[in-house]
């Protein structure tokens, strides 16, 4: 336990120096005090005191504030439904984007979005909305063709995840195509880069990022138990069909809160939780909490990276989380046979 | 009378596989499970135990009747020592044992000082006390069936059912495994119903013995009584010779 409040503790201390920074890089560099000092000024409602200090502020508050608290959500939710569905399958090479949920929540996402764009009032409703479908279906989808009796092999999760995630991406590349011009936005957000920033999407993707994180957090131990196979679980008095339907829910509702809002970014979900696993062990009442804050710094760091590497060009996020994430997937199917879920 | 099974059927939807199981069993009793492989030993536990989807007569303990009841009544009940040896491998072995007191909590599962102490006495019962910080990825199946005797043994139930519960050990541990089985029905009162397919291991730790044979009961009673040459060649259909052994007295069942 007090290891866990002990990593807990320097996770977040992490994750407020990457939040700092973050808002700190960018076409106009603030240094990071000068960033804290402006941030604490303008939340107590002073007047600036410089006019350099009223174009900081401009620019901490509607631009990289809002993107930098939608990355740290965003890694959240992908870090937190990582992890349970690696508990769920038993497997620990289920990610939200390998099991299909991501590519499926993009679908639903961008099927909202041809019929109903830009961003109307109501496609802040609908979107993650569809998402959230979209994404329902494809694990859905994937857990059926996957298993086999009453087992879930590693290979067949992967190559069903491959099957339903390629056919979304057709899918959805399909219904691009057919779109309008502006539509090619979408093609970027698509790939995780999150140029929409502003305090919009951020307030459409709290709700649903919220509900999806406390739902998973509130089933942590029947996850644990859960973790034994259907029929120990339920000797255990587990209602099994009832819990895991509720996991399913809970896990897939965060991913498409982040999809909907950020565009699919691949294996946060799977990085963090592996790296939590083995330094703080497989318990969910304490995976769950640290993946969401280890997932907060991942994603934030990463954004900083898509942003500076380039400069001033900026990067697709997904690009570098996919860039650390395939390498480090390989690496964990190599050793898959006995590695730690 | 504690334990009472009458099933006229169980199986799986459209297959039947056990069909008109009768026994009683007192408390503190141990009941071998014997038979051919396929015979319905691990159905019949899996249908006590409540995860079989189609069973149908009467399933008493005390007087709860475990067919209507629910999964958490049923699991503060019946314990299974299942056949196999998986754990999750990043538990910890002292939380997968923790895992056991899962009927008798709350949602969030958490526990209080008297579960850590009937904790604490289970992994005694089962010698994994030194394993308590261990992961459970990396015991051995031997290790990780006694861990698993333990969480059975933390649910704290009258009846405990075992499948094949000493496949994985070596000989002392086989021996070790069903002495403390005896030592808790005989001294905590529980009631044991283990499918073994050792005989010599039957004959030597249980009461009374149910015989299978392709789902139905072939024999039932005494275990002196039952585990004959002539009721074993016909259940087993190969011819056996049943002795005493010159010094322990115990009986021995070797292939002829």
């Amino acid at each position: 336990m007090k290891t866990f409040a002990r990593s807990l503790l320097w996770l977040s201390a992490l994750l407020l120096a990457a939040a700092v920074l973050s808002v700190g890089v960018g076409s106009v560099f603030i240094p990071p005090g000068e960033a804290l000092k402006t941030l604490w000024g303008a939340l107590r409602g002073a007047p600036p005191a410089s006019e350099s200090e009223q174009i900081q502020r401009v620019i901490l508050m509607t631009l990289r504030l809002p993107r930098t608290l939608l990355m740290a959500l965003t890694g959240a939710a992908l870090a937190a439904s990582g992890s349970a569905y690696q508990g769920l399958f038993r497997n620990p090479l289920a990610d939200p984007y390998l099991i299909g949920a991501a590519s499926g929540a993009g679908l639903g996402a961008v099927a909202a979005l041809t019929i109903r764009y830009p961003s109307s009032p109501t496609s802040y409703l609908a979107v993650p909305l569809a998402s959230f479908l979209g994404a329902l279906l494809s694990v859905l989808l994937v857990y059926r063709l996957a298993r086999v009796g009453r087992t879930l092999p590693v290979t067949n999760l992967i190559l069903a995840g491959v099957a339903v995630s390629s056919f979304a991406t057709a899918l959805t590349s399909f219904l691009m195509i057919n779109a309008s011009g502006e539509l090619r936005r979408a093609l970027v957000w698509l790939l995780g880069g999150s140029t929409l920033s502003s305090w919009k999407p951020l307030v459409g993707q709290i709700p649903y990022t919220l509900l999806g994180c406390a739902g998973l957090l509130a089933l942590a131990y029947r996850l644990n138990v859960l973790q034994l196979g259907d029929e120990q679980a339920q000797q255990l008095g587990i209602h099994v069909a009832r819990d895991r339907t509720l996991v399913v829910m809970a896990a897939t509702l965060a991913t498409a809160s982040a999809v909907a809002f950020s565009g699919i970014i691949g294996f946060v979900g799977l990085i963090v939780p592996h790296i939590l696993r083995r330094t703080s062990g497989g318990d969910m009442r304490r995976l769950l909490p640290l993946s969401m804050v280890g997932g907060a710094v991942f994603l934030v760091c990463a954004d900083i990276l898509a942003r500076v590497l380039m400069a001033p060009q900026e990067l697709p996020v997904g690009i570098i989380t996919a860039l650390c994430g395939a390498p480090f997937f390989l690496i964990l199917l190599r050793r898959s046979k006995k590695g730690l879920w | 009378m504690l334990l009472k099974v009458n099933l006229r059927s169980a199986g799986y939807d459209g297959e039947n596989i056990l069909e008109d199981i009768r026994f009683e069993l007192p408390l503190g009793r141990i009941l071998a499970v014997i038979g051919p492989n396929g015979s319905g030993k691990t159905t019949l536990i899996r249908a006590m135990s409540g995860v079989l989807p189609r069973v149908q007569g009467e399933l008493f303990v005390n007087s709860t009747d475990l067919i209507s009841a629910d999964d958490a009544q049923r699991a503060r009940l019946i314990a299974v020592v299942p056949q196999s040896t998986q754990i999750p491998p990043a538990f910890r072995v002292e939380e997968a044992i923790m895992m056991g007191r899962t009927p008798h909590l709350n949602w969030l599962g958490k526990s209080n000082g008297e579960d850590r102490e009937i904790v604490r006495r289970t992994m005694e019962m089962a010698d994994v006390t030194r394993l308590r910080e261990r992961l459970c990825g990396e015991l051995s199946a031997g290790e990780s069936q006694r861990v698993i005797l333990a969480r059975a043994l933390a649910q704290d139930t009258p009846v405990l059912l075992m499948d094949e519960p000493t496949s994985h050990l070596d000989l002392r541990y086989q021996v070790e495994f069903l002495e403390l089985a005896l030592r808790l029905a005989v001294e905590n009162g529980k009631t044991v119903l283990a499918a073994i397919h050792d005989l010599n291991l039957a004959a030597r730790f249980s009461d009374e013995v149910l015989a299978l044979k392709d789902g139905r009961t072939a024999a039932l009673g005494r275990t002196d009584e039952v585990l004959n040459a002539a009721a074993i060649e016909r259940i087993y259909r190969l011819p056996v010779e049943v002795f005493t052994a010159p010094s322990s007295r115990q009986r021995v069942i070797i292939p002829s």
